[in-house]
């Protein structure tokens, strides 16, 4: 199996702190993968490096699309960065609050759409048609993440955990082949996660490969197939659930030594 | 009570500004005489309005209070909503008063309805900077003076016409607003405010001071109305004449605005406001998409400088100073960022009511300054705020349900 | 090498009033983050304040060391008073509204006050009594630098100094540098937030209204419309040295007093202001975080 995200000693230095020190990451298709770590180990760092958010300081990033070449994507800004097929989520949620939540899905369309300021003046039957198919599409994403009831409601007004998936369908309509999902179940409640957890295995059993960062180890251990741990923003340990839990390196990142 | 709580508190304000306007209401030096004017009756007027101004105050943000805690929604979205009943009727009705405006009323009306419908357009333009791409554009007016000196000096040197020059002063502004905007729009919105600020004062200061290009702080005279096929026309038809031009040029910027809005664009424009990191993330390109609104805003302040040297047909560079930014800015603040309907509204109000109401003109610029802050304080949201699209599906899974 | 010391003096005068103004305007967003845009008009009402004072003190026929004392004493009260007003009014009620909310609000305030001054004044030039008397000991070098020019920058010295002290060494002063550091953690300790931000204004404003009595002394008539130029010409002092840096604002405050007497005195004076407003317009593109500001890494 090839991976579809390469990550080859990713480092990044905030003035005099190193945030991420030559970190490896490998992703294959349909996989589900989960980055860990305490709290400021560089998770998030992490994704807004392989996103083009932060200009990594060394290392490269490589994606390789389900049926395209392997493509540096270092460096690239990150409308650039999704529109070669990764997709995340916020942490914070950060969703357009004043917009319907149909429109938020709409704006994920946006960069696999084309008309052009003329085309929105004169609306000819290329961008009715173009127009139709954005409300479709995002319609159709809204049922699969189960907010088909709120389609004309400010985003602002949902339910904590109805914004998490809304944000996740947001992503989902820009046509990830790689979704990175930050801290997705975090303030959720045991329902709001069980949910969450159904939508992610559907994701992965449509051939989506998910990264996520996350804290409810419960979550963690049952979806993803593989675990990276990172600590002081170095990756400390990979490998199974099984073999992560039994980690000592791990064990003692997250609980101190003994003495 | 508590109502006499009020009053002693809204007292004390009053007397508080009775202190802080009192050397510079009361007192008026005549420095060659050296006489004082003591203008006692002012203080009585800051402090009854002060009183009244600060009850009425502390009433209306007493009921948003409490309103607020029921529900935030509804008081933005209830306001001014127009049954579709009566929609068609009101357009009816806007279009016969339109329409006869001129036959009706006075050469002089006409002037002042076609300076409101100048403004209507520049506020509809500077709405898609300000309110749908939350871009503060402070020196939209030096887009404006690109269009207005085009047609002047293209006039005077080539002698251009107006209908030539129209579309070639729209050109001029976009070009300029590319110009512009390019280095600036990657800036923080508070920085980009004081940014386009600068370049408008230094487009202005550059038209005063370059006699060789701009004939300085004179201006350019003699400036040709539109013509209507070569036609010779009285002044009276002329007038009438661009009043008609600028109705049509209104009606097309609406269209056109409102087309934008509910666009593959517009959407994007209105994310970019919300939060430029999530937007940046779902694949839009931040630098183009602001450039399109800045460079489209401008588009039409080129558009109404033409049109605007063609009427007065006389310009100068007293005509382009930050505050002609400032009152446009008023007109979308006050209207709703983003709401047609609001900044049309808006517009009228605020050019049409200091002409009728003489004794308001002095206080013309004061009541701009104060509609700002209070719009602010107390709607931000404007005097119509802007309506999100409904889309209806049949409750299926079918998505091609149609839509509304 | 006459003219280059008169030019070189003269810039920094200039550059000593933007400095009393341009901390207003850094120390305000330093702490709220706000780009007051009215304070210009705090120092136009200074000078006005000071005028009508020292208008009405010379017809009581009061001796002139009085009269510069409580014209100063009347503008820095005032402008303080109104400063502090402006901020409960205009910017308090919109401390957690989008940022450019308070921004357009301070837009307003700015024009109100222009047109108030206006309404209730005149829109003149008005004379503006030279209240600073010519030193006898100046006369060897009066042909390079005048004696208001000397008071201006002596005062403009004191007072950095004792902001200087205010800021390092009072309760007040540590409280200030707290908010500016983080407001809500500087709340959860037991700042009082409310207090930090009127006193900033209030020490704003005072700096603002004594350079209006200075300036408008030194060239010795004022009107309605002064505030707004300086005001951005302070504004970009405060940007050029890195906006929210006490320091910066001052060194800021002089290169950009001597980019202006320099280039007015060897090129054009036609100009002036475009100079400025340049200046302004190339900072902000090239370097926002400014000549001794830090750079803000977004965070998300």
């Amino acid at each position: 199996m090839k991976p579809i995200l390469t990550v080859d000693k990713l480092s990044m230095d905030f003035g005099g702190l190193r945030a991420l020190d030559r970190l490896d990451l490998e992703i294959n298709t349909g996989e589900i993968v989960a980055l860990i770590g305490p709290n400021g180990a560089g998770k998030s760092t992490f994704f807004n490096c392989i996103t083009g958010i932060y200009l990594p300081t060394g290392g490269d990033v490589y994606l390789t699309p389900p049926h395209g070449r392997k493509k540096i994507i270092n460096g690239l800004k990150p409308n650039q960065v999704t529109k070669k097929g990764m997709a995340r989520t916020f942490q914070n949620i950060r969703l357009f609050t004043e917009m319907t939540v149909l429109e938020n899905i709409m704006i994920g369309r946006h960069c696999r759409t084309k008309a052009s300021i003329l085309g929105a003046v004169f609306k000819g039957p290329g961008t009715i048609r173009e127009e139709k198919e954005i409300v479709e599409d995002s319609y159709r994403i809204l049922v699969k993440i189960g907010l088909a009831d709120s389609v004309n409601m400010k985003a602002t007004n949902l339910p904590y955990g109805a914004q998490r998936r809304l944000e996740i369908g947001r992503a989902l309509a820009t046509e990830p082949f790689l979704l990175l999902l930050d801290e997705p179940a975090a303030g959720m409640n045991p329902m709001e996660t069980k949910e969450l957890d159904d939508l992610i295995i559907s994701l992965r059993d449509e051939g989506m490969a998910i990264l996520l960062i996350e804290h409810d180890m419960k979550l963690v251990m049952s979806l993803s197939s593989r675990i990276y741990v990172m600590d002081y923003g170095k990756k400390i340990a990979q490998g199974t659930p099984v073999e992560i839990r039994n980690n000592p390196k791990v064990i003692k990142a997250y609980l101190g030594t003994e003495n | 009570m508590f109502f006499v709580n009020e009053i002693k508190k809204s007292l004390l304000i009053s007397c508080w500004f009775i202190f802080l306007t009192f050397p510079i209401m009361v007192i008026r030096i005549n420095p060659y005489e050296e006489i004082v004017d003591y203008r006692w009756n002012n203080l009585i007027l800051v402090g009854v309005g002060s009183f009244i101004l600060s009850l009425v105050g502390r009433a209306v943000q007493r009921r948003r209070e409490k309103i607020g805690q029921n529900d935030t929604d509804q008081t933005a979205g209830s306001t001014f909503r127009i049954a579709t009943k009566m929609y068609v009727p009101l357009v009816a009705l806007s279009v016969l008063v339109i329409c006869c405006f001129p036959f009706v009323f006075s050469t002089y009306q006409t002037n002042i309805m076609t300076t409101a419908l100048i403004y209507v357009v520049l506020g509809l333009g500077l709405n898609i900077v300000v309110g749908l791409a939350g871009l503060l554009d402070l020196g939209y007016v030096a887009f404006y003076a690109v269009g207005a000196y085009s047609y002047a000096l293209l006039n005077y040197h080539f002698g251009l016409g107006f209908w030539t020059v129209l579309p070639i002063g729209a050109g001029l502004g976009a070009l300029f607003g590319i110009l512009l905007g390019f280095p600036v729009l990657r800036l923080r919105g508070d920085y980009l405010a004081i940014v386009t600020l600068g370049f408008g004062e230094i487009i202005r200061l550059i038209l005063e001071n370059w006699n060789d290009f701009s004939f300085g702080p004179s201006g350019i005279a003699n400036i040709p109305r539109p013509s209507f096929f070569g036609m010779e026309m009285s002044l009276q038809a002329a007038t009438i004449y661009i009043y008609f031009l600028m109705v049509g040029l209104a009606v097309f910027t609406v269209f056109v605005v409102n087309r934008l809005q509910h666009s593959r664009i517009g959407r994007a424009w209105i994310a970019l406001r919300e939060d430029e990191i999530a937007c940046q993330a779902m694949g839009i390109d931040k630098t183009k998409t602001k450039l399109t609104a800045f460079a489209l805003g401008a588009t039409w302040a080129g558009m109404m400088g033409v049109v605007f040297a063609a009427k007065t047909t006389f310009i100068n560079p007293a005509s382009f100073t930050f505050l002609e930014s400032a009152i446009i800015l008023s007109i979308v603040v006050l209207g709703g960022m983003g709401s047609i309907l609001g900044v049309i509204i808006a517009a009228f109000i605020l050019i049409l009511l200091p002409e009728y109401l003489r004794a308001f003109s002095d206080y013309r610029m004061l009541l701009f300054g104060a509609t700002m802050v209070m719009m602010m304080v107390f709607r931000p949201q404007g005097l119509v705020a802007p309506r999100r699209r409904c889309y209806q599906f049949r409750k299926t899974d079918d998505p091609a349900a149609g839509i509304k | 090498m006459e003219y280059f010391l008169e030019l070189f003096l003269g810039g920094m005068t200039r550059g000593s009033i933007y400095a009393l103004i341009a901390l207003g305007y850094t120390m305000v967003y330093g702490i709220i983050g706000l780009i007051n845009f009215a304070h210009g008009e705090i120092y136009m009402i200074g000078a006005f304040t000071a005028l009508i004072t020292a208008s009405v003190l010379t017809i009581f026929g009061l001796n002139p060391f009085a009269i510069l004392v409580l014209a100063g004493l009347a503008a820095v009260v005032y402008s303080s008073a109104y400063g502090f007003t402006i901020e409960k009014v205009a910017y308090k009620p919109l401390r957690n509204a989008p940022r450019l909310s308070p921004l357009i609000s301070a837009i307003g305030m700015s024009i109100f006050l222009q047109n108030y001054v206006l309404l209730a004044q005149t829109s003149d030039f008005m004379p503006f009594p030279n209240l600073i008397p010519e030193f006898a000991f100046m006369e060897p070098w009066a042909h390079i630098i005048g004696s208001s020019e000397i008071v201006i920058l002596a005062v403009t010295a004191v007072a950095m100094v004792l902001l200087t002290l205010l800021i390092k060494f009072t309760r007040i002063g540590k409280a200030m540098r707290a908010t500016a550091q983080d407001r809500k953690m500087a709340m959860l300790v037991g700042v009082n937030i409310n207090r930090v931000i009127s006193v900033t204004f209030i020490i704003g404003s005072s700096l603002a209204a004594i350079g209006g009595l200075l300036i408008a002394s030194h060239i010795g008539q004022i009107n309605f419309y002064i505030g707004f130029i300086a005001g951005i010409k302070a504004f970009t002092a405060a940007v050029l040295g890195g906006i929210g840096s006490i320091p910066g604002a001052v060194l800021g405050s002089f290169v950009l007093g001597w980019t202006e007497s320099f280039a007015t005195g060897y090129i054009s004076s036609d100009y002036e202001d475009v100079f400025a407003f340049s200046l302004l317009v190339l900072i902000l593109i090239f370097r926002p975080a400014g000549i001794l500001g830090r750079s803000e890494s977004k965070k998300v």
